[in-house]
């Protein structure tokens, strides 16, 4: 423990004798993206080092309207009661987008389930729905993995699909990685990942509808960008006031070519003209 | 710990003998010898002073919490649901549960064994051998907890998934057993310290009466030891209850009351963990976070004042 204490304080007095550094943190969903980001940002401009750290947007969130970091990561928008309290620390966060992403609903490659409805997918998440065998699947029990509640997309999913609480029973696991291992190890589960963790052996990603009539995957870029898919969502980055200096050279560095094409290989999907424009208006 | 300074010995007995004050080189050894003793009385007032002060840090950010949430609904509330869709609720009784149950399972497992290795060390095993053994399994109490929160990650989970044919080894039994393992050493430890007190003349009498070995040191030795074995199983509680890696890993951190050994859980250690970094300062969540570390503090405080009373009086019989 004293060890690991010096090595921290160590590792925190050398950071701040490397002059320029930007710090990032916040949502695990965007964690790997952002750190290749980072590290391609890191070979573009040498002099410049990007350190990100993961803990989920809330994390992230909190840290920028304590001050603590120069960019948070989060995967759903500032809600209104955070950006008062930042304002009463004298702190102004400003929104950028730098990627989309449809959360996967996923399953064990074992369940013969496809598709659900977001009013089912609802349903089983608050624990109304038990049985697979009540959306058309075996006779099994449904078991539910979920994100922690310092996770952004544990707050979108539920505001945006569960619209209700989350049944008690749900697992609450650390991070994107984990819930796929659990679904992968587990045939009656059910989860839900960032499209950049989705594509994985052993699980399966199911297409959702609104109206119950048509369906979409979120593999599918096309209903993603339309948003017809319904749990399609950018994912965010804020700065306190409009990014300057060197975080203003990372965002901008993310937002152009070469950043928007590594987030496609990460598995997500690069912005659409009206994030884009809006990304301009706050880089202004 | 503080009781383990005496600073009244030091600083209250003088030197005694030949009273030559003149002595320019009595005075110095009388002078460091009471800086000494105003140095103990700093040390152990210090310890004091800092757990005080981390009480009173707890107690006065806690009780902020009962400004907007009642304490009853606190204490004996059955949800843990501070960021919630609707209305927020924070009934600890969950976490409590979750934290005892998986103590318990912890220490139905290492109090058994603990005591059976302790045995062995104490009683069999001599020379370099119980001195490698007993070096080891020191060495294994300070082994990491992340990595064991691993194992029991991509080991035990699908263990416990396959063998008992439930959906996810993420559970109770999981982290109870990992807590076990912690807590084992500890136990083992202190078990060997408490049987090694008790005078070897007991052994040499349970002998002459024509007992077995293994006989003396289940009639004999054992009970002679109790309460310092008390205390080691004390220890090991205290170990378990405040783990936080090992079952923030592997319990599924779900805030219910299990009705299996199967089900996933929630301490309250592992609460504070995931909770404390999106908690923004002053809300009310914020504050119960530091009104759960207090009943934590409580928990533990309690169990390591009883461990010692035990040590102490272990002590007393045996050392006149």
């Amino acid at each position: 423990m004293k060890k690991l204490l010096t090595i921290t304080v160590l590792a925190a007095m050398v950071t701040t004798l490397a002059a320029r550094e930007v710090m990032v943190k916040g949502s695990d969903t965007l964690l790997n993206l952002v750190q290749n980001l980072a590290e391609a940002f890191g070979t573009a401009s040498p002099d410049i080092t990007v350190s990100v750290a993961g803990g989920g947007s809330g994390v992230g969130i909190n840290a920028i309207m304590s001050g603590e970091t120069d960019v948070a990561n989060a995967s759903r928008p500032i809600k209104s009661k955070e950006i008062s309290t930042a304002r009463s620390n004298g702190i102004n966060p400003v929104e950028y987008a730098i990627a989309i992403d449809g959360v996967c609903v996923i399953v064990n490659a074992a369940n013969p389930v496809e598709k659900l409805t977001v009013s089912q997918f609802g349903q089983l998440y608050q624990g109304k729905l038990a049985n697979w065998s009540a959306v058309g699947g075996p006779n099994k029990k449904v078991s539910l993995y979920g994100r922690q509640p310092n996770s952004g997309t544990f707050v979108y999913v539920r505001d945006e699909a569960v619209k209700g609480e989350y049944a008690p029973a749900m697992r609450q696991m650390n991070g994107n990685a984990q819930i796929v291992e659990g679904v992968k190890a587990d045939e009656g589960a059910l989860g839900y990942v960032g499209v950049g963790y989705a594509r994985e052996p052993g699980i399966k990603v199911l297409s959702l509808s609104k109206d119950g009539a048509s369906f979409y995957s979120p593999l599918d870029k096309e209903a993603v960008d339309a948003g017809t898919y319904p749990l399609a969502r950018p994912l965010f980055q804020y700065t306190n006031g409009k990014a300057r200096g060197d975080a203003k050279a990372f965002i901008e560095f993310e937002l152009g070519e070469a950043g928007q094409k590594i987030v496609e290989e990460e598995g997500f999907y690069p912005l659409t003209q009206g994030y884009k424009d809006k990304n301009a208006a706050n880089l202004q | 710990m503080p009781a383990s300074n005496k600073p009244a010995e030091v600083s209250g007995t003088p030197p005694q003998g030949r009273t030559g004050t003149g002595q320019p080189r009595l005075r110095l050894r009388k002078l460091t010898d009471k800086s000494a003793g105003v140095l103990f009385w700093v040390n152990s007032l210090l310890s004091a002073v800092i757990l005080l002060g981390i009480l009173a840090f707890l107690l006065y950010y806690g009780v902020r919490t009962f400004r907007e949430t009642p304490v009853v609904g606190f204490l004996f509330g059955t949800k843990w649901n501070p960021d919630a869709y609707g209305e927020p609720s924070y009934g600890i009784i969950p976490l409590l549960v979750g934290s005892f149950l998986t103590t318990l399972i912890a220490l139905l497992i290492a109090v058994p064994a603990g005591i059976a290795g302790a045995i062995v060390i104490s009683e069999r095993l001599k020379g370099w051998v119980r001195v490698t053994v007993k070096t080891m399994v020191e060495l294994f109490a300070g082994f990491p907890s992340v990595v064991l929160g691993f194992f029991g990650l991509v080991v035990l989970a699908p263990l416990i998934a396959r063998v008992f044919h439930v959906p996810s080894g993420l559970n109770l039994l999981n982290a109870g057993v990992l807590l076990g393992l912690m807590s084992l050493p500890t136990i083992i430890s202190v078990t060997d310290d408490a049987l090694r007190v008790v005078p070897h003349s007991y052994r040499e009498a349970a002998y002459a009466l024509g007992a077995t070995p293994w006989t003396t040191a289940f009639r004999i030795v054992l009970p002679a030891a109790r309460s310092g074995i008390l205390a080691a199983v004390m220890l090991g509680f205290g170990r378990a209850v405040g783990e936080t890696m090992v079952v923030l890993m592997v319990a599924g951190n779900a805030a219910i009351i299990p009705h299996s050994l199967f089900d996933p859980i929630r301490t309250i250690t592992s609460t504070i963990a995931i909770e404390l970094g999106e908690s923004a300062f002053g809300s009310t969540h914020f504050y119960a976070l530091f009104a759960l570390g207090f009943v934590l503090f409580l928990i533990a405080l309690g169990t390591n004042l009883v461990a010692e009373s035990l040590i102490r009086r272990e002590k007393r019989s045996f050392t006149l």
